[in-house]
């Protein structure tokens, strides 16, 4: 769903006047008409991801054979498939479903009996923080690193800086966190080794009247500096782990499109104007390269909630994905299904609002 | 890739990736050469992987005995054994034959599934073309790997055996590829189709099948070696996580190295690193190899990243060998003082050629 950034840039005088509207404020028109058609779009395309997993995974059977089948008699078994509706027809489970998701009713999972909007909630917060996190760990480490490799291009920075880049990328975010684990847990015991807070620092947390479930939030409300640190370092690992995928590609494209606008005539301009060196790479080439950036931005989030499958379940971070990953071993299809159309939801208004932002920093991509 | 477009001084030199090594200079040609020894090591090693592993993959007992659980390293298990009893350096070796036997199978499915879509939607354009983009534009959005845990639901319903849980994994992967080759090819296609040599092959009389075959898949297929490099190592990572999830292969049936990686889990808090840290590198080192192969032929297509010494070189290559009016180039017209005079541009003098 990513906008490409090279849409013509058509000026307006180029248009034929006859299709010009007779407005004042063309380029105002022009963003908000963007933003109504780009939010449009996001119905349908929530609408196909949802039906897309209802369809695929109703082709295996009814979750309840899948999860309960051989454990029950035959007539238990097809007596729990009519109580939850599974043997009517499945257009009307279908329709049902669709109506459901716009409610926000995801329906309830059968290996815990709870609503799956509840599991949503109570675990989203914690896939939230994480991905701040790593986001956070990503910009740190990508765009300062992409800068120095464009700038000493070619030379033995950058050789060492696209290594670094690919092994980000070719490393698994579960074996890099099981690394990390052995080496700064178990051998140097200077991190905590999974969870996302001690039990007593959970304990103190649960007290709380108004706990938020994002567990910086709540260690800082419990005015206990010992909770908050207990917090923080158990959120390093699974965050660096996870961060420094995505530090990967955000190094690789700085450097790409810092090398392109280092070459740029403005940039020759500057320099022969007596600009220091790092003011050249850090205030005129890096500015304009950071565009391509936030229009990638959105599928980094589609990867970044991949890689949190991943790293919650290494890290025994209790998220979404961690969650994801138990269902998955239950077989509970129901919650899984839930889980996947709300990540669905996610990636799609997370795209919706990068593609917003793009739009309002580079004019040229509105359409 | 550019078969078309260079004139290297043999036939030789003119085959996909030997024409980029002459192209290539330094830090470029290292790269290169790096992806291309360990993606090569790779092959042989899943091809060879019943001759060099010292035991099968399900093995769990030799002449001396039990092997036993989780021992270190020794003479007779270099790299120790697994918590279930398996020697890991046979289960690494074995693993290069399960990855690229996804590998392939994977990347090929979806080349034909979308390059066929492509082309057909981006040819006849229509509500089909719509509804196509649209659904790929949805699926491409969406995390692979959550597409892919749903896909190999369906497909096998988690359970795995030998080639059930293989092709569920690789058609699995190729559900999520096949958007990208649809993008790439449907772009193509759109731009090729408004050519005038398309437009007079609809003259002459040629039918659509053979003007999408024969005049459009041809020109379309230019940029497919590079997807194909880059879905190669995604396809090894999207494996790996759907092994470490669970839904590998049974280490009865085959070897798989997000699978033993998952069953090291708690092997590590325990201080116990071989079990994962040998199948982690295989993933690394074969990924990093095909990656480095991708990304060096990725940076030799764009003239802005390729190496600005390569340029001048390539360059020198066509001149020799370009036909110029009145002569080579050494002979041009003006002579050799006439050459110098005039700037060579890299760029125009690969256009000659």
């Amino acid at each position: 769903m990513t906008t490409v950034a090279t849409t013509p840039a058509a000026p307006a005088a180029g248009r034929p006047p006859a299709t010009t509207a007779p407005k004042k404020k063309q380029a105002g028109g022009g963003i908000v008409r963007y933003i109504v058609i780009r939010f449009l779009l996001i119905f349908p395309t929530i609408f196909i991801l949802v039906s897309m997993v209802f369809w695929l995974m109703r082709t295996t059977g009814d979750p309840i054979t899948a999860a309960l089948g051989g454990r029950l008699s035959a007539d238990q078994l097809a007596e729990r498939v009519a109580a939850a509706g599974y043997d009517r027809p499945i257009l009307v489970q279908y329709v049902e479903y669709l109506g459901q998701i716009f409610t926000g009713n995801f329906g309830t999972t059968i290996s815990t009996n709870r609503p799956v909007s509840e599991v949503l909630i109570t675990y989203g917060a914690a896939t939230a923080e994480l991905a701040f996190y790593s986001l956070l760990v990503a910009f740190i480490v990508g765009i300062p690193l992409g800068m120095v490799a464009a700038y000493w291009r070619d030379k033995s920075p950058d050789a060492s800086l696209r290594i670094f880049a690919i092994l980000c990328y070719a490393t698994p975010v579960f074996f890099s966190g099981l690394l990390f684990k052995l080496i700064f847990a178990v051998w140097l015991k200077v991190l905590p080794v999974a969870g996302r807070a001690s039990t007593s620092s959970e304990l103190q947390m649960q007290l709380l009247p108004g706990k938020t479930g994002f567990y910086t939030i709540d260690a800082i409300q419990t005015g206990n500096p010992a909770v908050l640190a207990d917090v923080l370092t158990h959120a390093v690992l699974p965050a660096v782990a996870l961060g420094l995928l995505t530090a990967g590609v955000f190094l690789r494209l700085v450097r790409t499109n810092v090398i392109g606008t280092l070459g740029t005539d403005y940039v020759d301009a500057a320099r022969s104007r007596g600009v220091s060196e790092f003011r050249l790479v850090r205030k005129h080439a890096y500015r304009p390269a950071l565009i391509p950036i936030i229009t990638v931005i959105g599928l980094q989030i589609a990867l970044l909630l991949g890689g949190a499958v991943l790293t919650e379940t290494t890290f025994e971070w209790k998220g979404l994905g961690f969650m994801l990953s138990q269902f998955l071993q239950a077989r509970d299809f129901v919650a899984v299904q839930g889980i996947v159309a709300l990540l669905a939801v996610i990636v799609a208004l997370s795209n919706f609002i990068v593609d917003i932002i793009a739009a309002l920093i580079d004019p040229r991509v509105r359409y | 890739m550019s078969r078309i477009d260079s004139r290297g001084p043999s036939r030789l030199a003119r085959l996909p990736i030997v024409h980029q090594l002459h192209q290539s200079v330094g830090l470029q040609r290292g790269m290169l050469v790096a992806g291309l020894v360990i993606t090569t090591l790779f092959v042989l090693t899943a091809i060879l992987a019943p001759l060099v592993a010292p035991y099968g993959y399900s093995q769990l007992r030799g002449p001396d005995g039990v092997f036993g659980a989780q021992q270190p390293p020794s003479g007779t298990h270099l790299f120790g054994t697994t918590v279930g009893g398996y020697d890991v350096l046979s289960r690494v070796l074995w693993g290069a034959q399960t990855a690229l036997f996804v590998i392939v199978v994977a990347v090929l499915l979806s080349i034909f599934a979308g390059v066929f879509l492509g082309l057909v939607s981006g040819y006849f354009g229509g509500w089909l073309d719509r509804v196509l983009v649209v659904v790929c534009d949805a699926v491409y959005a969406f995390p692979s790997l959550l597409l892919a845990i749903v896909m190999s639901i369906v497909i096998s319903g988690g359970k795995s055996d030998l080639v059930g849980g293989v092709m569920a994994a690789a058609i699995s992967i190729t559900v999520v590829f096949i958007p990208q080759y649809f993008r790439v090819i449907r772009a193509e296609t759109v731009r090729i189709k408004s050519e005038a040599f398309v437009e007079s092959a609809r003259v002459l009389g040629a039918g659509n099948i053979r003007i999408m075959l024969r005049h459009v898949l041809r020109n379309a297929t230019r940029t497919l070696p590079l997807i194909f490099t880059l879905n190669a190592s995604e396809a090894i990572l999207t494996l790996a996580g759907l092994g470490f999830l669970g839904f590998g292969i049974e280490p009865t049936a085959a070897s798989e190295w997000g699978f033993d990686l998952n069953k090291a889990i708690s092997d590590v808090s325990s201080g116990i690193w071989w079990t994962s840290l040998y199948p982690g590198l295989a993933i690394v080192l074969v990924v990093m190899g095909i990656t480095l192969v991708g990304e060096s032929l990725n940076d030799l297509a764009d003239p802005r990243l390729r190496g600005r010494r390569a340029i001048g070189a390539s360059a020198g290559l066509v001149a020799e060998t370009s036909v110029v009016p009145g002569g080579t180039l050494t002979a041009g017209p003006g002579g050799l003082d006439g050459l110098e005079r005039a700037p060579i541009n890299p760029n125009d003098g690969e256009a000659t050629s």
